[in-house]
């Protein structure tokens, strides 16, 4: 029978089917980190389970820590006990950890595929929402809350029903200066910040294919911000050539093995989808959010829509109905995030700030996703570049993206963001979010408005 | 986890559409390591002002409005899979949420924390918002064995899916992790079955 790659992936970690419930899925890889795990061990330390298996689950903080002197103690108690307690919780049952001022350390969803954790095939679970990033790798890879983080420490399973599924084609090929962020706030934008509820989608086309691992990691990143549970490529050369060498890549004999199972994991062509959408990929502009839910997006150089419903989101970012945002002053911008904190992101960011200097008006949070993106954008002068023009390169973390670290937006300012989410607050009670690509964000940074940043390059 | 069989409240309306997780619970309050106390925080921002004061008019601060149903616009729970957002609105001592559409991850972490979300087509919801809007003291019933919700000043009733499994789980009060304990040695099978077929990964 004609199977999708979900489905394969999906079938081949059936444990059993309750009748008339979930399927226990078997889970390949836990990733944790400080905030949604330490109930999920004080509720195992209280019914005496331990970790079944330990060698499957990988820690890193990254929400709480500071993104400068990190050397330094962090000086929130709160913060600082919550890393504490991860550390505690990881040499208590054997889980490797790669703990601050290591030089392994960062977002969770950027280390896990720089580590080669995150491999073709694999159930991927992490108590965090954008664990869709690695379904870039050909996964089934999804958020999940801390009840569920502690069933998959105990059991290495879950209980979870099959979910719909969508796919979306991207034909063609996006203009220049038009990134995986473009593409997918347009996505979004289409298709709403609730239209993919239910669903795992699946990612396929042109546009899709041509693009760099990194660049797939930023499109999987937000399927949950259209209300998907997650969203996965077919993996292909460009993924095995990512994965091969890499410190848990399988080696030798076990490579070659693993690689023609990889091999198998494709969409079969009559298989068939709950939804299927089809796009262009050359409709897409450089895209900005102009409200509090990332389905608010426009190109650049367009209005917000005249007859825009959602007037409490126009109130809260002071922004009127039917009003361009090009050429708006913004105070703030955040480049970094899972979702656009890869050195990628940094050499895009590099090509509109080099012999630039940082507009006056702007304070910015450039944001390494990892000691790796740290370490190799000082090895690739781009740490230089921006230091040059003004700004500060910070040490990796989640940072600005959810400001639960001292790095925040003050309320009523403006902040060009690569991050995924422009809730209300997300970035500092009354902060105002505008998402956009790390292009866009280092021309904000440079013009100290918004702006098109194609007339920069 | 408690048990839920049938509840009759009034209800709390929230007319709000896409309700996200970061303002049911503002991460500032997730550094904490235990569940309990964050229903003191729920909808923090919108509840109080920038300097602690209740915001009036808001439906949590509104002694006309009150019970264990929170009812609100679709797209509940959207965003972050914090678990927090649950543990919030249960410790606020809501034990139902009635929505047109819930966000799929706090669907699941609401089932785990014993808050039943109720899904509802748009009109129903409308019309709860309607009779509340007239009579706060209006209550409805949430018949969960008959899956099925009564707006008990009209008599308006509609029907709503739960998954058998969890539907059974909630009348007993069963943990999901319950049940993955007692089939370990299924997984140990499993896990034996992967290495000698060559696991996939």
């Amino acid at each position: 029978m004609s199977q999708t790659l979900f489905d394969k992936i999906w079938e081949r970690h059936v444990v059993e089917s309750i009748a008339d419930g979930p399927d226990v899925l078997y889970i390949d890889r836990q990733l944790i980190h400080e905030v949604t795990s330490p109930q999920a061990f004080d509720a195992m330390r209280r019914r005496g389970l331990k970790v079944f298996r330990p060698q499957q689950v990988t820690a890193t903080p990254d929400h709480n820590t500071p993104t400068l002197n990190q050397h330094l103690p962090i000086r929130e108690e709160a913060s600082r006990k919550a890393v504490e307690a991860l550390r505690q919780n990881c040499r208590d049952n054997g889980i490797a950890i790669f703990d601050l001022n290591t030089d392994y350390n960062g977002v969770v969803h950027i280390v896990g595929p720089e580590l080669g954790l995150t491999q073709p095939g694999m159930t991927i679970v992490c108590g965090d929402s954008h664990t869709a990033t690695h379904g870039a790798f050909g996964c089934i890879a999804f958020g999940i809350g801390t009840s569920e983080v502690e069933m998959a420490l105990a059991t290495q399973c879950l209980l979870q029903s099959k979910p719909k599924q969508m796919r979306i084609t991207l034909k063609g090929k996006l203009q220049r200066g038009v990134g995986a962020k473009d593409a997918i706030l347009y996505l979004i934008a289409q298709l709403t910040a609730s239209g993919g509820t239910g669903c795992f989608v699946e990612y396929a086309g042109e546009a899709f294919r041509s693009m760099s691992m990194e660049e797939r990691m930023t499109v999987c990143n937000m399927s949950i911000e259209m209300g998907a549970r997650g969203g996965l490529m077919a993996p292909d050369e460009a993924t095995f050539r990512y994965v091969k060498g890499r410190m848990y890549a399988p080696q030798g004999a076990e490579w070659e093995e693993k690689l023609s199972c990889w091999k198998t994991l494709f969409t079969d062509s009559d298989a068939s989808f709950d939804k299927e959408y089809i796009f262009d990929a050359e409709d897409i502009k450089p895209y900005i959010t102009y409200g509090t839910n990332p389905g608010m997006g426009m190109g650049i150089d367009e209005a917000i829509p005249p007859d825009e419903p959602n007037v409490k989101a126009l109130e809260y970012m002071g922004f009127k109905a039917g009003e361009k945002l090009l050429g708006k002053p913004v105070s703030y911008v955040f480049i970094g995030s899972c979702t656009n904190g890869r050195i990628e992101d940094f050499r895009a960011a590099a090509q509109i700030i080099r012999g630039r200097k940082k507009a006056a008006n702007v304070f910015a949070y450039l944001v390494p996703g990892s000691k790796s993106v740290e370490r190799q954008a000082r090895e690739e002068g781009l740490a230089a570049i921006f230091e040059e023009a003004g700004f500060t390169f910070r040490q990796p973390g989640c940072s600005a993206c959810l400001a639960m670290n001292e790095d925040k937006v003050p309320a009523g300012e403006y902040c060009a963001s690569t991050s995924n989410r422009n809730f209300e607050g997300r970035q500092g009670a009354g902060a105002r979010t505008l998402l956009v690509s790390p292009l866009t964000a280092a021309a904000a940074a440079v013009t100290g408005k918004i702006t098109d940043p194609r007339e920069l390059m | 986890m408690k048990k839920f069989n049938v509840l009759t409240t009034t209800c709390v309306p929230l007319n709000v559409e896409s309700v996200d997780t970061d303002q049911i619970i503002p991460a500032r309050f997730l550094k904490t390591t235990n569940r309990e106390g964050f229903g003191a925080n729920l909808f923090c921002d919108w509840r109080y002002d920038s300097n602690g004061n209740p915001t009036p008019g808001f439906v949590l601060n509104s002694k006309m409005y009150g019970g264990q149903a929170l009812v609100a616009g679709k797209n509940f729970g959207c965003g972050s899979s914090r678990e927090h957002a649950a543990w919030a609105i249960a410790g606020y001592d809501f034990r139902v949420v009635i929505a047109p559409l819930f966000a799929d991850i706090f669907r699941g972490n609401a089932l785990n924390n014993g808050v039943l979300p109720v899904q509802l087509s748009e009109a129903f919801v409308e019309a709860i918002f309607g009779e509340v809007e007239k009579n706060p003291q209006v209550t409805v019933t949430v018949d969960l064995p008959a899956q099925k919700v009564t707006i008990n000043s009209t008599g308006q009733s509609e029907q709503f899916d739960i998954n058998p499994y969890k539907k059974y789980c909630f009348i007993n009060g069963y943990d999901d992790i319950d049940y993955l304990l007692s089939i370990k040695d299924k997984v140990e099978a499993y896990e034996l079955s992967r290495v000698k077929s060559g696991a996939l990964s």
